[in-house]
């Protein structure tokens, strides 16, 4: 009687835990995997080299492609690009790299400021001071002709 | 470690004692696997919930946006496509849970006095789990979504005097579907039945507790719940549970093609559990279609209701039940006969016709000649050395180019201009990177290639190009089946008489891979 019992004791834990365990690791797998197909956003033509004044900081406001969960949209972002000479030429993503503000461009000091906790940002993307611990993120850049081509952002 | 935390909850909140209270219910000794079912079904419901809330929180509940997010649960998520597997198929097996419990119930005469409430309760949870069938249906947004609800909308508007106003209630004024249907199904699906289904279930496992299980005929003996029962029932769930699991890897749902009001090639057909409704639709014509389809099916439900008080005999051992057997028996055929009979009149479409009504590759709605350059452009490797991009080269230019550099292919000069043109048209790769990126099979690229070299849109037009003498070859699969078409390149005039096409005597993978391509050409 008492391993009769035990028996079906034990087998109702295990069979509840393998369905629990089942469930949870789907729906987990489910929620926390990245979407399969990652597509890259392309080459997204920003500005022209001759409208940009060399060792300065200039805010650019560009269209591009962006997949957002089912949906695939155009939307306005932006880049704040320096170019260090006719063909070298970086751009900065718009977020501080503390918490995502938008970070601006002290002309008088030639660095970048961002207003929410102070962290500023030399013109090549460096911490001077404040909070943030990396530098600024990047996007992929080319230069065509003096065209300006913005691709990926890359992490810094 | 444990038994302290235990000791803490149960001082303050008597869970344990709630637990153990419900654990040892007294039930009658015989009982065992036959008494699973209930607890099935009650877990069937959970499995629903689960997976319902899982599909939720990745799901777009608009008419704009509900398929592709559906398309995105399956095809980009991790173990999506199973989720909703389990969703569609779950929904089958309550039906089946719960009509087999109420079978049981019925069989044993377990509704009689004192628990014709929980009867009651009973016949109103199915009339709830078909509810869910009902609305979670329009939910995908694809052609048997829309059209399956057309239909059952459609049937609501005939009600005597108060079709109209059930039609405003469900969102389709007029017999119209649209945005507003869809969020009243929605809400219907997500917001109103889970909490009345909740609360009922609690009533009928209340009910059943204030009752106990029904004994055997002068049966006193009893014992308790846990274990061996709550044993058992949690083999069935977990036996219940492994057939879902399986069912969903093995035979995924799929979603066919986003709703189109003006598709005419799509035979809507309900769900299988309301498919003898359907085919009763077709015995009652004219005057008497309002039998069929109201008086009829509410009279069954009435009937439901009103069991326990139908049968008034004290009598529980089956054996001095032969009315009720023969009942149960008469509405198992009555319904198997109308949904074998409705399985039998389906047409069964041809196997492209079934596969065009899945979501389409991009290459599906190209002319042949765009498909035939970009297979070009593909085979020729021309991607390795080249970003396509508009090119500056004139037409003569890109000729002389192609032949000198494309790696011993041997085409005609119409073929290469097809290719200059899309070319020169800025129609290469960036605008059809979807078609050249793997998605299209090589069956497309090589019977597209064939249909340009024959020349095919001299009469035949095709996705907009083409002359239009001879027949279009847009849906030719739901006109025509492959061996009529492969018997029609051979002798068109057996086929057609007095028909202007001459016979193609083609190399057999020529025939193979054009007769496939323009199968699969959507309307």
């Amino acid at each position: 009687m008492t391993t009769r019992r035990s028996f079906s004791e034990t087998l109702i834990h295990v069979l509840g835990a393998l369905m629990g365990a089942a469930i949870a690791g789907l729906g987990g797998v489910y929620l926390m995997t990245p979407a399969r197909k990652k597509q890259s956003a392309g080459w997204v033509e920003a500005t022209d080299t001759s409208k940009l004044t060399a060792g300065a900081a200039e805010e650019v406001v560009f269209e591009r492609r962006r997949v957002d969960g089912w949906r695939v949209t155009r939307e306005k972002t932006s880049a704040w690009i320096v170019k260090k000479s006719e063909d070298q030429v970086i751009a900065f993503a718009p977020g501080c790299t503390h918490l995502g503000c938008a970070f601006r461009y002290e002309a008088a000091k030639k660095n970048f400021l961002c207003p929410c906790h102070v962290s500023e940002f030399s013109l090549d993307g460096k911490v001077l001071s404040g909070p943030a611990s990396r530098p600024l993120d990047q996007y992929d850049v080319k230069v065509e002709k003096g065209r300006v081509m913005l691709g990926e952002i890359r992490k810094a | 470690m444990i038994k302290p935390v235990l000791n803490w909850v149960e001082e303050r909140t008597g869970l344990g004692s709630i637990i153990e209270h419900f654990l040892n219910e007294d039930i009658p000794a015989s009982s065992g696997w036959k008494h699973v079912l209930g607890s099935v079904a009650t877990f069937s419901f959970l499995v629903q919930a689960v997976t319902g809330v899982l599909l939720a929180l990745n799901y777009a509940p608009t008419v704009g946006e509900a398929y592709s997010s559906i398309k995105y649960i399956m095809t980009e998520l991790t173990g999506g496509s199973v989720i909703r597997s389990m969703h569609h198929w779950g929904a089958s097996m309550m039906i089946i849970v719960v009509v087999a419990h109420m079978a049981q119930v019925f069989i044993w005469g377990a509704y009689k006095r004192p628990r014709e409430a929980t009867w009651l309760a009973g016949a109103a949870l199915l009339l709830l789990t078909l509810a869910y069938g009902l609305t979670g249906y329009l939910l995908p947004w694809d052609n048997r979504a829309y059209w399956g609800t057309m239909v059952t909308v459609q049937i609501s508007g005939l009600a005597p005097v108060v079709g109209p106003y059930v039609e405003r209630l469900l969102g389709a004024e007029g017999g119209v579907l649209g945005a507003v249907t869809f969020s009243r199904f929605y809400s219907a699906h997500v917001l109103i039945l889970p909490p009345i289904t909740a609360l009922l279930i609690v009533l009928h496992v209340y009910l059943v507790r204030r009752h106990g299980v029904a004994p055997e005929p002068q049966e006193t003996a009893t014992k308790k719940f846990y274990p061996s029962q709550v044993y058992k029932d949690t083999v069935g769930m977990f036996v219940a549970f492994a057939i879902l699991l399986t069912l969903a890897i093995v035979a995924q749902v799929p979603l066919g093609r986003m709703a189109d009001p003006t598709d005419t090639t799509y035979t809507p057909r309900p769900e299988w559990y309301f498919l003898f409704l359907f085919q009763m639709l077709k015995l009652f014509e004219g005057p008497l279609e309002l039998f069929g389809t109201m008086i009829l099916p509410n009279l069954a439900i009435v009937a439901l209701f009103l069991v326990p008080f139908l049968d008034r005999s004290k009598a529980v051992a089956v054996g001095k039940r032969g009315m009720a057997v023969a009942v149960l028996a008469l509405a198992g055929i009555i319904w198997g006969g109308l949904t074998f009979a409705a399985i039998k009149s389906t047409p069964v479409e041809n196997e492209f016709a079934m596969a065009l009504d899945r979501p389409l590759e991009p290459w599906q709605q190209l002319p042949a000649d765009e498909l035939a350059a970009l297979g070009i452009f593909k085979s020729a490797n021309c991607s390795k050395c080249h970003e396509a991009r508009k090119t500056t080269h004139d037409e003569e230019w890109l000729l002389d180019h192609f032949k000198t550099n494309a790696n011993g292919l041997s085409l005609r000069d119409g073929q290469w201009k097809a290719v200059s043109r899309l070319h020169m048209g800025n129609r290469l790769g960036d605008v059809h990177k979807d078609v050249l990126d793997g998605s299209t099979p090589a069956w497309a690229f090589a019977g597209a290639s064939v249909y340009q070299s024959n020349q095919c849109g001299a009469c035949h037009q095709l996705k907009g190009a083409g002359n239009k003498i001879g027949p279009g070859i847009d849906g030719l699969a739901f006109r025509h089946d492959k061996p009529w078409v492969v018997e029609h390149f051979g002798n068109p005039q057996k086929l057609s008489p007095g028909t202007s096409m001459p016979p193609y005597k083609f190399k057999p993978e020529d025939l193979e891979s054009l007769t496939h391509y323009i199968m699969m050409i959507p309307r």
